[in-house]
């Protein structure tokens, strides 16, 4: 992550967290609502692509170790947005946020920050996760936020294969080997109790009213998607109690300070290092 | 003569058990371009997952508009030992080049 602009090498008008700094460089004004709010859906980003990247090199073949670190790089990138029109709220950068934050001021799901298991839990995790985000994404595309919805427009052309490779990998784990199908139904059971928290509405929801997407408006039509890839893929939707977290975000796993504490180690041991 | 390209055994593979994954090689349609051109190969269990495999490792930097692969061993090579009869034959016709030829006299708009 850096503030430094790149030159920009591809073409077309993608809305990159360069152009978010540019806005905020500008004077945008971002309310603490709004910035707790992009904070939510920033560090759910942050951590997946975090879990993510430690596939690089341990995938069960090259092609996935790509595929794998491709989509972490999405993830970075709309994390890098979302924190940097966050940090607008209160003076700080992408990487203050990132790296200088406790676990405490950290705002992400539970799901986000179980650990990676074998390749079967990654794609239940995925699975849900990019099922998530996509219908959240597309609504947040009509969000009364221009930034937010434009962050969300950039996102969910991703996220689209994001749900795409995890459906992929779901209907051939599944409906694979018996040894396959052990595995990602073993891995969809121990995600599932994570899976209530994403759909929960709380009173930060209230108040940003036509800002923020409802989170409780999209559990249907997950639940529409994965019962219709898991009965293709042979599974079934677990059927397990949820677990204790926190509607706010305010409380984590027993998982996120490790993760952090391999995350930010690097920035902390040497404050601005660039390379 | 031509013999099919046989499918490439990954050497970390054998001996243990594991299946392999077949080889597919890719071609990939630029923006400007009007043909596939060959990009390379990779590893795919099934079609589905070797155009998404093909995506990921051969148009990251904006290559593509069209990706085709093709299972390798669909492909038929011509015998590189057979380099020298199969692809002599040509040398000393040059006749078969337009640029062989004179004009003739008396022809307009050449």
């Amino acid at each position: 992550m850096s503030g430094e602009s790149a030159t920009r090498i591809t073409p077309g008008n993608a809305f990159r967290p360069e152009d978010v700094a540019a806005q905020v460089a500008q004077g945008l004004e971002v309310s603490e609502d709004v910035a707790e709010y992009a904070l939510r859906l920033g560090d759910d980003a942050l951590i997946l692509a975090q879990r993510l990247g430690w596939w690089i090199s341990r995938a069960p073949e090259l092609e996935e170790d790509i595929a794998l670190g491709n989509i972490a790089l999405d993830e970075i990138g709309h994390a890098r947005s979302f924190l940097t029109y966050a940090g607008a709220a209160w003076g700080k950068s992408e990487d203050d946020l990132a790296y200088f934050r406790g676990e405490d001021g950290f705002r992400s799901s539970f799901l986000v920050e179980q650990p990676n298991g074998d390749f079967g839990k990654t794609i239940a995790r995925q699975l849900v996760i990019s099922v998530y985000q996509h219908e959240l994404y597309s609504r947040l595309v009509d969000s009364a936020d221009a930034t937010l919805a434009a962050i969300a427009a950039k996102a969910l052309k991703e996220v689209d294969y994001h749900r795409d490779h995890a459906r992929q990998w779901a209907l051939r784990l599944g409906d694979g080997t018996e040894e396959s199908n052990r595995r990602i139904a073993a891995g969809l059971v121990s995600v599932w109790p994570y899976v209530d928290q994403l759909f929960q509405d709380d009173e930060l929801i209230e108040r940003l009213g036509g800002v923020a997407v409802r989170p409780s408006e999209l559990r249907e039509p997950f639940d529409a998607y994965i019962a219709a890839v898991l009965a293709e893929a042979g599974l079934e939707v677990p059927q397990v109690p949820h677990a204790m977290t926190d509607k706010s975000r305010r409380r984590h796993s027993e998982h996120l300070g490790y993760l952090l504490a391999e995350m930010q180690v690097l920035a902390r041991e040497h404050p601005g290092a660039t390379w | 003569m031509a013999k099919p390209v046989e499918t490439v055994e990954t050497p970390a593979a054998e001996g243990h058990g594991k299946q392999t994954w077949p080889l597919w090689e890719v071609f990939v349609r630029s923006s400007r371009g009007l043909s596939h051109v060959h990009a390379g190969s990779l590893h795919a269990p099934d079609a589905e997952m070797a155009v998404r495999n093909a995506r990921d490792l051969y148009t990251r930097r904006n290559e593509g508009v069209s990706l085709w692969v093709v299972p390798a061993s669909a492909i038929v090579a011509s015998d590189p030992d057979a380099k020298d009869e199969f692809f002599e034959s040509p040398k000393g016709k040059d006749y078969r080049h337009a640029t062989y030829y004179t004009k003739s006299e008396g022809v307009k708009h050449l």
